[in-house]
């Protein structure tokens, strides 16, 4: 019990922390803080839309947080969520927008396992890489991560795209995923969806796997002891290229949330970052799966918080204001733990 | 040293109110156990941290030792039981790393040798000043940290478990140094557990156990038992005999086996030996002849380059399912994040006992875990705590039992007992005869000499990557092995 309430503690203070400096500098120009923070928290948290923006804005991050904590399970650094997402989402696409004659209950697991071939070919290719050559997966993701924007570019520009616009067609209807507000009547005007759940469902089965079997302990054992697992004869490369690829495969079907619960087709640069900030959330919850839907909550909140404070304060400063936020929640959780660490040993 | 006592995280007291007085011009052995406090009070009286009760006095002056440097100071002096030495830099820059003398912002080489050569034939230290440190044997890399402290003027020398990587003929050239050194007026406390050695060498004994002095003697008046039962306490300790009467079946055979190591160079060559059921092969060498890579290839954890391993008269495969004790325990042997029973599933995880359709099922790991922390007496009796928080002899003891419990026909131990105490050291090896006993067939590769003549039936010796010497046991002794390990003979003749 000790130990959750230490877990909590630490982001807690951190992000106490963090908004006490963004107030600093909202007041550096010329603003009022609780103003600022006022309408912030409404908007995000105050009403039923807010929350709907907020958790659909988390969805993707869920996805993107599991894929790099499940390569970092391995001691793998992931880089390229974002490439694998780009990938997975836009052979989603293609299969929605190319067989738009099935039904929906085989067309949307059809649209699924699509995403994450994409993003698992996208993680298989630095993870096979890795384990063949040697190279480091951190420069393979991140050039994988051109490459599969550019490839997405012309993919769009060139062949698939609607001419004037930067998107493909639109997909078939029987692949949309439902929004909460057509099933529930909550969250009005949201385009939280379904694929949420699907974000939950992958939690679970990324934690069973991790934790429950065979498979998921030769991973962990790999992370934390790659000369352990050596000699406990462990296949070290077949492990490496599946935990990439698994970890492409989750970031791919990331891009559902934007494509089959939002707009319906594949638009340029629809990720926005999200394999990145992935990083950020998979780091603060310490790759515990559970823990990464909470994080990817508080991103959430950050990233339409931003919109809802557009007009107050300008857009750049909104950007700081993220980047600066997520920084300092890294470092404070990373003081806390020293701290935490020290009160330990004189208590 | 007066009262000192250090506890750490509340709950372990490493120190409790020792108190230590050594006399200038003496040897002064420290011994106890693993755990009972000698590195901690050494650390103390180096500066690297500070006692929470109790006071150092220096030739009678109080002083407060709050780092390594203040202790250089004061000419307190310490050779590490792990080296501190640079391997690609010469025995000079090593010595005088961290106060080298300066002429014009440029280092003065010639000032340093001259002062370097001074110590050496003063001392009567011999060794090449011009040589890498990674060119030389362990026994001379040992000679150049004493040159450390002597050229960082030490008065006071600890020396932490000097011999533990010796063969028998550099550890009487130690004692002839540390004869020496002693004739020259300085002070040397010696750290071990190896009594024979305490014995030969030592001036006045202080005998620690759970952090206390249980007892001060001058070593004329003491014998090996006497310092012995002091250091364990009342247990005794109960010794496995090895039984004669085997069934022989070949269980293991190498046959002109080369491996090469990372850097694609033959570390072993030309290997050939074989060992049957129910009896122990024991491979002496000093560290870095090949000992390392043989035992991966046995392992089938490295391929060998040429040649034949087959166990069960079948060629050994990566599937081959072997009870493996590997040389360092932290590195290969557990995993330090996981718990106890995770890691002593280690290498098994795929194994039907453990299986519950696709998962590992927790309650028989439960199960099997319990079993093997009491039979093996793994302690604390608490399977769910991290593997890191136990001593190295009971994380030591969790690898055996892992490793014995596979229905393997083979075992290889590696170093089974580096770094354990007498207590942890003997089940270890009562467990490996309990093996052999049962028919199995053990592989043991050791630097101990005495642990190596103790437990085989026939010793190997490997030099420099070849085996051309097979001993039975008991017509060899450590001399003569010592001989074929350094390369002195090389062919039985």
């Amino acid at each position: 019990m000790n130990k959750v309430i230490y877990s909590i503690l630490g982001p807690l203070a951190a992000i106490i922390i963090a908004l006490f400096i963004g107030a600093i500098i909202i007041s550096l120009i010329g603003k009022d803080p609780v103003e600022v923070y006022g309408v912030l928290f409404y908007g995000t948290l105050g009403n039923s839309y807010g929350i709907g923006q907020v958790l659909f804005k988390a969805t993707p991050l869920i996805f993107t947080g599991l894929s790099v904590a499940f390569a970092f399970k391995a001691g793998l650094f992931n880089i390229g969520a974002e490439g694998q997402m780009i990938i997975g989402g836009f052979a989603a696409a293609w299969t929605g927008f190319t067989f738009v004659t099935l039904p929906w209950i085989i067309l949307i697991p059809l649209t699924i396992i699509a995403a994450f071939v994409g993003g698992a070919l996208w993680g298989f290719i630095a993870g096979y890489l890795k384990a063949k050559y040697g190279s480091h997966e951190v420069i393979n993701t991140i050039m994988l991560n051109f490459i599969a924007a550019a490839l997405a570019s012309y993919l769009v520009n060139e062949i698939y795209g609607i001419p004037a616009t930067i998107h493909t067609p639109e997909v078939s209807g029987s692949s949309f995923l439902l929004r909460f507000d057509a099933i529930t009547g909550l969250f009005p005007g949201s385009p939280f969806n379904t694929s949420f759940l699907a974000a939950i469902l992958c939690t679970i089965i990324f934690y069973f796997i991790i934790n429950r079997t065979p498979f998921g302990y030769q991973i962990r054992t790999l992370g934390l002891n790659k000369n352990a697992a050596e000699y406990a004869r462990m296949k070290i490369k077949k492990l490496v290229v599946l935990s990439m690829l698994i970890s492409g495969g989750i970031a791919g079907i990331g891009s559902i949330n934007f494509i089959f619960g939002y707009k319906h087709y594949y638009e340029l640069g629809f990720s926005e970052g999200a394999g990145y900030i992935g990083i950020a959330v998979a780091l603060i919850a310490r790759n515990n799966p559970f823990a990464i839907i909470i994080t990817a909550f508080f991103f959430g909140i950050l990233e339409y918080g931003g919109l809802t404070i557009n007009t107050m304060v300008p857009k750049e400063l909104v950007t700081i204001l993220q980047a600066l936020l997520i920084i300092l929640v890294i470092t404070f959780v990373r003081i806390i733990d020293v701290l935490k660490i020290k009160f330990l040993k004189s208590a | 040293m007066i009262a000192i006592t250090k506890t750490f995280a509340e709950k372990v007291i490493a120190n409790n109110s020792i108190s230590l007085s050594v006399k200038k011009g003496e040897v002064h052995a420290i011994v106890g156990e693993n755990g009972a406090g000698k590195s901690t009070l050494m650390n103390i009286l180096y500066g690297m941290y500070p006692p929470d009760k109790g006071k150092i006095q220096i030739n009678g002056n109080e002083e407060i030792i709050n780092s390594p440097a203040r202790a250089i100071q004061l000419k307190i002096g310490m050779v590490h039981q792990h080296f501190m030495l640079v391997p690609p830099l010469t025995v000079l820059e090593n010595i005088i790393l961290g106060s080298e003398p300066e002429k014009n912002l440029l280092l003065d080489f010639k000032k340093a040798k001259e002062r370097v050569s001074q110590i050496t034939s003063s001392f009567k230290i011999d060794v090449n000043l011009e040589t890498k440190i990674e060119n030389l044997p362990v026994g001379l890399q040992q000679r150049v940290e004493i040159l450390k402290l002597l050229y960082r003027n030490a008065e006071i020398l600890i020396l932490d478990e000097p011999t533990a990587v010796l063969t028998p003929q550099e550890t009487n050239e130690l004692f002839n140094t540390i004869d020496f050194l002693k004739s020259e007026g300085k002070t040397i406390i010696l750290i071990t557990h190896k009594l024979n050695e305490v014995k030969a060498i030592s001036d006045t004994i202080t005998v620690l156990r759970h952090g206390k002095v249980v007892g001060v003697t001058g070593t004329e008046n003491a014998t090996i038992e006497s310092i012995a039962r002091l250091m364990v306490g009342e247990d005794k300790i109960y010794e496995e005999k090895k039984a004669n009467i085997r069934e022989k079946k070949l269980i293991l055979e190498v046959k002109n086996v080369t491996v090469l190591n990372e850097n694609s160079v033959e570390a072993v060559k030309d290997v050939s030996f074989e060992i049957n059921s129910g009896e122990i092969l024991g491979i002496a060498g000093v560290e870095g002849n090949g000992q390392h890579e043989l035992v991966e290839a046995i392992s089938s954890i490295r391929k060998p380059a040429k040649g034949k391993i087959t166990l069960n008269n079948a060629e050994l495969k990566e599937e081959h399912n072997i009870a493996h004790i590997p040389a360092d325990r932290h590195r290969n042997g557990i995993v330090m994040d996981f718990s106890v029973a995770e890691n002593l599933i280690l290498g098994r995880e795929k194994e039907n006992l453990f299986k519950k359709d696709i998962t590992i099922d927790e309650s028989k790991v439960k199960t099997f875990a319990e079993k093997l922390v009491h039979e093996y007496d793994i302690r604390p009796v608490d399977i769910d705590i991290k593997i890191k928080s136990l001593s190295g002899g009971n994380q030591q003891k969790a690898v055996v039992a892992r490793e014995i419990t596979k229905n393997s026909d083979l075992i290889i131990a590696s170093h089974p007992t580096r770094g354990l105490d007498i207590k942890a050291a003997s089940f270890v090896h009562n467990a490996l005869i309990k093996e052999s006993d049962k028919g199995k067939a053990v592989l043991l590769v050791s630097s101990d000499l005495a642990e190596l003549l103790k437990l085989s039936d026939r010793i190997a010796v490997i030099y420099n990557g070849q085996i051309n010497v097979i001993f039975d046991a008991d017509k060899t002794n450590e001399y003569e092995l010592g001989l074929y390990m350094t390369g002195s003979k090389v062919k039985n003749e």
